[in-house]
């Protein structure tokens, strides 16, 4: 099953490695991957998407709160959360397919950012399922490049997920 | 106070209570070697890296305190992954310090440049890199911090060079601040209240101990709780000095070498009350089947080792010495239920003793050839209660910890979970040190000597009368007897027939060297190495193709096990 999880961590030299380095050496999968600062700047957060049944996540969650550098592990899978990706698609366009595209692009609320003759590029975040539509639409007239960010997560309500 | 950085290292790691140290010099630490020289620390130098940190680990498994030690960038830290992974595999607390490259030049493939903290990463408890003179001393407060509490492990502190000899007022920190690491001591009142309450309703309770113990210097709560309940006990490798293995509740070790009667009472047992152990492949064998008609209780430090193989019934995070004192506490509270419990077990200690009649451990003893079984008894009878013993790894280590009865806590160093030829001598080397009036025995055998056998320069340099005790077989035997039993005796690369004069190499380095060939000099020789001062090497020609027995063949469950006749 896939989950979602944030870890908030201290924002040191070799954090990120040592997550990832933890999900290698231990045979967990990393579906996706981001991290950045957060309004702690000693904190980053890290958001990945990995798989696992009930056992796996118990370990995954276990692991990661051993490492010394881990200040907060949340697994949204079975909280109310919000998730939102981003994607930028360079899709091809021919004559005959210019107008479906931006058609599509309007449907989507996407953006076009770049334009040749030949190909759109498009800018679009949302939750990863919309991404995914879009480029099922988008797939029949030439996909050329995709770049996916991978989800970010927040709790819906009020309250912080973490307190420093 | 202005001091360089290398000074305050030095002046860290005494507020840390340190008084020795094991290392070997080199360009990256010339500075931290300088200030040692009239330094008030300790300093034994080895003569390879990996000893050094061996070394500080059998200080530690032996003192419990933090084992220390120092090397220079680039090889000489590249040298001591083996012995810290070997210090991660058994959860012992140890601050190594490399020396690194100056600051501008790392990433730049710098002469004896290594990237430690990427190296050690997965076999460290943590790692630093020193970057600002600013953070040194919170940050060798923060390494001894984290190496001896809730599961203990080495930590890597790499130091560069521009910092050793950058000027800083130096302040020690009175207090660690970790938002990361809040480790669990205190079990769970309502939990423990839960494992009373099961022990107290079992027929067939066994204690299953690891190193744990030891660990938490919880021996005397562990012998109060099994008086108590008179639940047999059995150790794992790592915890075969936790408990007295002369109690008549020892069932000796439990697993792939273990005995038959400690194997049997697991399986058939409905409550399995494990404490400080991890479950570890080498003691469940087949995991489906291990303990399956029991209920299980895991009291451990870390979260992580609970559920990780093993289903568990009662999971108890904490101290072992917190949580075993308190059960005790819970129990004595139930005296009458107490009586019924020992009552009501009284038939399975009587099936256990049947099984330990029909099987003990024994081997087939010979007028003609030196059995290594025989020279592990004599060694056993004839030293202190308090001895030492090292071990290296293979058949020699398996046949310790089946024949030497060990009676005191912390008297058994083995590498358990890396499994580390070349551990025993330098692990010697360490106990030594730290006991320099006590007996200390490594017991190897002729392969694993040759790991680090130039560490005889070590004692001999120190005056450390380590006893060496070669159980020679002429053959790498654990490999050797898996080729018996698994590979048709296809001996590859196993059989190492040269005839090494071990008795030579030891004279060659200034040691005393003694042989034994006949049955009937064992004992004079052990005698004679235990009276003759400094370091002594024995070497034993044994039995070549003696196997170790029982044994569980990979794959099949505990009671499946191979047998003595």
């Amino acid at each position: 099953m896939k989950h979602t999880i944030s870890v908030l961590v201290e924002n040191e030299f070799g954090v990120l490695s040592r997550i990832s380095g933890l999900f290698s050496g231990r045979g967990f999968n990393i579906e996706s991957l981001s991290v950045a600062p957060t309004q702690d700047a000693d904190v980053s957060r890290m958001t990945l998407v990995t798989r696992g049944d009930d056992r796996i996540m118990e370990q995954i969650n276990k692991q990661l709160n051993k490492l010394i550098s881990t200040i907060k592990v949340v697994d949204f899978t079975d909280e109310d959360f919000i998730e939102r990706e981003l994607a930028l698609i360079k899709v091809a366009t021919e004559a005959e397919t210019r107008a479906e595209a931006l058609r599509i692009v309007d449907i989507f609320r996407a953006k076009v950012i770049d334009v040749t003759p030949k190909s759109y590029t498009i800018e679009i975040t949302g939750a990863p399922a919309k991404i995914d539509g879009i480029l099922e639409l988008l797939r029949p007239m030439g996909i050329k490049e995709v770049v996916r960010s991978g989800p970010v997560v927040i709790g819906r309500g009020g309250k912080r997920s973490w307190t420093a | 106070m202005e001091l360089t950085g290398s000074q305050i290292l030095l002046e860290s790691l005494k507020l840390e209570g340190v008084d020795t140290v094991f290392g070997y010099p080199g360009g990256a630490v010339i500075n931290i070697y300088d200030d040692l020289f009239d330094s008030s620390l300790n300093h034994v130098l080895t003569r390879h890296e990996q000893a050094a940190v061996h070394a500080a680990d059998g200080y530690a498994r032996c003192t419990g305190k933090v084992g220390v030690a120092i090397a220079t960038s680039g090889p000489g830290a590249t040298n001591t992954v083996t012995g810290i992974a070997t210090a991660y595999m058994d959860s012992i607390p140890m601050v190594i310090i490399t020396g690194q490259v100056p600051i501008p030049l790392i990433g730049n493939d710098a002469f004896q440049e290594a990237d430690m903290c990427g190296i050690t990463r997965p076999c460290t408890k943590h790692n630093f890199l020193v970057k600002d003179i600013r953070d040194l001393s919170r940050t060798i407060k923060e390494a001894f911090y984290i190496a001896r509490t809730g599961r203990p492990g080495p930590v890597l502190v790499d130091l560069p060079k521009d910092i050793q000899v950058t000027k800083y007022k130096f302040s020690y920190p009175d207090q660690v601040h970790l938002r990361g690491y809040k480790p669990t001591y205190n079990g769970n009142p309502r939990q423990i209240e839960k494992a009373a309450k099961m022990i107290l309703a079992a027929k067939k309770p066994v204690l299953y101990i690891g190193g744990g113990i030891n660990l938490s210097a919880a021996n005397d709560e562990l012998l109060k709780l099994a008086e108590l309940t008179n639940i047999p006990v059995t150790t794992t490798l790592m915890a075969m000095s936790a408990f007295p293995q002369r109690h008549p509740q020892a069932l000796g070790m439990l697993g792939m070498h273990g005995t038959f009667y400690a194997n049997m009472s697991v399986t058939e047992c409905d409550l399995l009350i494990a404490v400080g152990a991890r479950f570890d492949d080498r003691v469940t064998g087949r995991i489906e089947s291990f303990a399956e008609k029991a209920k299980i209780i895991h009291v451990d430090i870390d979260p992580t080792s609970i559920h990780k193989n093993v289903a568990v019934d009662l999971p108890i995070v904490g101290d072992l010495k917190d949580v075993l004192g308190k059960l005790s506490g819970c129990l004595l509270q139930k005296p009458e239920l107490l009586e019924d419990l020992v009552e009501e077990t009284q038939g399975w200690r009587d099936l256990i003793a049947e099984w330990k009649e029909r099987q003990p451990m024994m081997y087939r003893s010979s007028k003609s050839t030196i059995k290594p079984q025989y020279v592990i008894q004599k060694l056993r009878e004839l030293t202190d209660d308090d001895a030492i013993v090292t071990t290296e790894v293979g058949q020699h280590q398996m046949w310790t910890a089946q024949f030497f009865d060990f009676i005191q806590p912390r008297t058994f160093l083995t590498s358990g979970g890396l499994g580390t030829m070349g551990f025993g001598l330098p692990a010697a080397l360490g106990a030594q040190v730290a006991y320099p009036d006590r007996q200390v025995i490594d017991i190897s055998g002729d392969g694993s000597f040759q790991m680090n056998s130039q560490e005889l320069a070590t004692l001999v340099q120190y005056k450390l009368p380590v006893k060496i005790a070669i159980l020679n077989n002429n053959y790498l035997g654990m490999v050797r007897q898996w080729q018996q039993m698994f590979f048709d005796k296809r001996y590859s690369q196993t059989v190492m027939e040269l005839p090494i004069d071990f008795v030579k190499l030891a004279e060659a380095y200034g040691a005393t060297g003694l042989q034994a060939t006949k049955v009937d000099d064992v004992e004079a020789t052990i005698k004679k190495a235990l009276e003759t001062p400094g370091p002594v090497l024995m070497n034993f020609k044994v039995s070549r193709e003696e196997n170790v027995l029982p044994m569980v063949p990979a794959g099949k469950a505990i009671h499946e096990m191979v047998l003595a006749s």
